[in-house]
């Protein structure tokens, strides 16, 4: 009779407490081992501290809890696409592959799937067309804009006229590397430089031709498209030849501390973009400390806090989970599926109020994300490496791409694959 | 002479730098396969582990503290002190010694008599246990390795042979530390060979490289001799591991400069200490002034990976063995 009561009480708890509502699942691909495990710890690091600060402070996104399933990569295209098969059952709301060839592997499958991918300033750039590339995105900026914005920061630098200087891009010689190639190409058509291209092959650690060319030659400005050890390598050999380090520029994936702090005093003045800001002076950090890191829940380590790399993958996580509160609030429900994240991300809006809301002022540029356009407004900073203090500034404003040229590159390169997959373009 | 002339000359030079570098990977390769016929995969990742080690003695960092900081909820890191190079190196020889040690107790001596396939797969198990290893004792961030190795351009050697050329020309470019790595490399290969023929345990270490049997009936321990030619292929791993990483930092990547020493290996042959060298020089030049003659003016560049092992297919198709392999009789 006793059991009897029991269990009845208990039911009757279990109807009165409501629906159980499932986590929402955002998987983590990470590659904590291997060569590039340097890059990928803080990014995971940061991309799992900030679910775990919005577990820890707001009680989840709309009142459910975040769960971070992580899988780890090793940077491997295979294992990547691995992960992705392993953990897209688990309620999957949107991927994060931090990697070009992952993303590249996930198109097709995330699109059949429903599943939105996020390849935020890597992967395929024309996916920008989110008429085409309905599950993709890439906010807030991506390759194509990374190129434009470095040679606007040349005009810049030149007053305006780059007629007649030289430019050299050292490249990672694969898709990656080849990405800002062809918007070099025409905006070398439009202001009239000459460009010279120099291919490293993976990984990268002996790049002495490349660097004796560039001796020989002397370019006014180098461009670098590197990862990994690639980036390390040429920052060295940069200070070796004694080249000007303010003229030599990284894309925002050749420019964290990583990548700097072995040349020493060498790699003082070398610049890289970034598409967010620098350092850990902002009101969220305070929380971080009292929620996650006080707490013992600060992932990996807890020793990247504050790293270009690990506010990228928090910036990541942060428009995750504003994508997500987005798509609660178009559906009118906290338990949202992958189909409602990808709406919740093409109606995604930063603006400055929201970032100093969430204690991030000024930490990344404003934004909305349409149909047509999947990646963001293509704004993006420069930051200059101080070895001295070892610490990273931006030194300009996030700053407009050049559109015309980038916006026809898009819809060229959109089209064909359009047309090779029979996509009808169209928002609905 | 024109300027292009003498970048020409520049490019050989550094592409002779670079051959060395490759060099002492591939030396130990040599060593290892030389006393025991086991190709050994973990080469590059004993450089890697190495360089790890020396890193982390002289920053005074304290091995697996991010394990005992998970377990025991500790915030522990370093020990305080800051090591001078030369001690470092010698407790970083220390445990190159202890690792060849247990890889011959652990591993080597359970497989002896098995075909070199399978001693190769453990090499290839051992590779990955190190890589794992290393990072659970070091951690996986990118250390600056600073050991007073001078780096970048001879600036003497710019403002003298800059009037060679003309205006167009700035002087030869030859990096410090490539220069060194040369020295070293040339000390170690006549170290090696005057070790190898003029002491006791050199003359063991031949025997046991021509036949293991002949030599376990004289007397001569097969596994001391194991030990011995792991350490010393350790040792050679620890200067490989200080010149690359003095260039790129002690990174996970550095793993991989294995491949850069196998084109070399497949040139000088398996078992040539001395064609270790000369396979590298062959290797490194050539490569390189492929590039600076026919891949960059024609081809798009990034071409020295696919020319460094197309040579060396060359050599395979009409030298099996390498310039100075041994060359392989199969009596049945």
């Amino acid at each position: 009779m006793k059991l009897t009561k029991l269990a009845a009480a208990a039911i009757a708890a279990t109807i009165a407490a409501g629906p159980v509502l499932a986590d929402l699942v955002f998987p983590s691909l990470d590659y904590r081992t291997g060569p590039y495990a340097a890059n990928g710890i803080p990014f995971a690091d940061g991309y799992a501290d900030y679910f775990a600060l919005v577990n820890a402070r707001d009680g989840g996104i709309g009142g459910v809890a975040a769960k971070v399933v992580a899988c780890e990569t090793g940077y491997n295209t295979e294992k990547g696409v691995e992960c992705y098969e392993s953990t897209k059952g688990q309620g999957a709301l949107v991927y994060q592959p931090l990697s070009t060839g992952i993303t590249y592997q996930l198109i097709p499958k995330a699109t059949a799937d429903g599943i939105p991918v996020h390849s935020m300033g890597y992967g395929r750039t024309s996916a920008a067309n989110g008429k085409v590339f309905r599950n993709i995105f890439n906010y807030p900026a991506n390759y194509w804009n990374g190129a434009s914005i470095a040679i606007n920061h040349i005009l810049a630098e030149e007053g305006g006229d780059i007629k007649g200087k030289s430019v050299a891009l050292v490249y990672h010689n694969s898709a990656y590397g080849k990405e800002p190639i062809r918007t070099l190409e025409e905006l070398s058509k439009k202001h009239g430089y000459k460009l010279t291209l120099l291919a490293v092959d993976h990984p990268g650690q002996e790049q002495k031709s490349q660097w004796l060319q560039i001796r020989r030659e002397k370019p006014d400005y180098v461009l670098m498209w590197g990862w990994g050890v690639m980036n390390q390598v040429a920052i060295q050999e940069a200070a070796n030849i004694r080249y000007p380090m303010d003229h030599f520029i990284g894309i925002w994936w050749s420019g964290s501390e990583n990548d700097t702090l072995p040349a020493g005093d060498g790699a003082n003045g070398y610049k890289a973009l970034n598409m967010h800001n620098v350092g850990s002076d902002y009101p969220l950090y305070a929380d971080l400390k009292k929620y996650v890191y006080d707490a013992g829940n600060a992932a990996g380590a807890g020793d990247q806090s504050g790293t270009v790399l690990y506010n990228r993958g928090m910036y990541a996580a942060m428009l995750a989970v504003e994508a997500a509160k987005t798509a609660q609030e178009i559906h009118g429900t906290k338990d949202i599926t992958p189909a409602m994240m990808r709406d919740g991300m093409e109606a995604l809006v930063i603006d400055e109020a929201k970032m100093a809301g969430l204690g991030m002022p000024n930490f990344g540029p404003s934004f909305s994300v349409s149909c047509e356009n999947h990646g963001g407004p293509g704004l993006g900073a420069v930051q200059q490496w101080d070895a001295s203090t070892k610490k990273w500034t931006l030194i300009t404003e996030f700053g407009p791409s050049d559109m015309d040229v980038i916006g026809a590159l898009i819809a060229e390169d959109s089209a064909a694959f359009a047309a090779e997959n029979n996509i009808t373009e169209g928002c609905n | 002479m024109s300027a292009n002339f003498y970048f020409g000359i520049e490019v050989f030079l550094n592409g002779m730098m670079a051959g060395v570098l490759y060099s002492l990977v591939a030396l130990g390769f040599v060593l290892i396969f030389k006393a025991s016929g086991i190709f050994n995969y973990a080469q590059g990742v004993m450089a890697l582990f190495a360089a790890l080690t020396l890193v982390g003695f002289q920053n005074g960092q304290i091995p697996f503290s991010h394990l005992i900081n998970a377990i025991f909820g500790t915030n522990i890191h370093h020990f305080g002190w800051h090591m001078p190079a030369i001690l470092a190196i010698i407790f970083t020889l220390m445990v190159m010694i202890l690792f060849a040690y247990l890889v011959e107790k652990y591993i080597l001596k359970h497989l002896v008599n098995q075909e070199p396939i399978i001693l190769f797969m453990a090499t290839i198990g051992l590779a990955y246990f190190m890589e794992g290893f290393g990072d659970l004792m070091w951690g996986a961030d990118i250390k600056k390795l600073d050991v007073g190795i001078p780096q970048g351009g001879n600036i003497w050697l710019e403002e003298h042979t800059a009037f060679l050329g003309g205006d167009d020309f700035y002087g030869f470019y030859l990096d410090n530390l490539d220069m060194l790595a040369t020295i070293f490399a040339g000390l170690l290969v006549v170290s090696l060979v005057l070790f190898s023929q003029y002491t006791k345990t050199g003359r063991a270490l031949r025997a046991v490289a021509d036949d293991h049997q002949a030599a376990l009936s004289v007397g001569i321990s097969l596994r001391a001799i194991w030990v011995i030619v792991w350490s010393i292929a350790g040792f050679v791993a620890l200067v490989a591991g200080i010149m690359w990483g003095s260039k790129s930092g002690v990174q996970f990547s550095l793993s991989l400069i294995a491949l850069k020493a196998l084109p070399v290996l497949m040139l000088g042959g398996f078992t040539s200490i001395p064609g270790a060298i000369v396979g590298g020089l062959i290797i490194g030049v050539g490569e390189k002034m492929f590039e600076f003659l026919i891949g960059v003016p024609f081809l798009g560049g990034a071409t020295e990976n696919w020319f460094a092992y197309m040579l060396a297919l060359l050599f395979l198709v009409f030298r099996p063995q390498g310039l100075f392999g041994e060359k392989i009789i199969e009596r049945v």
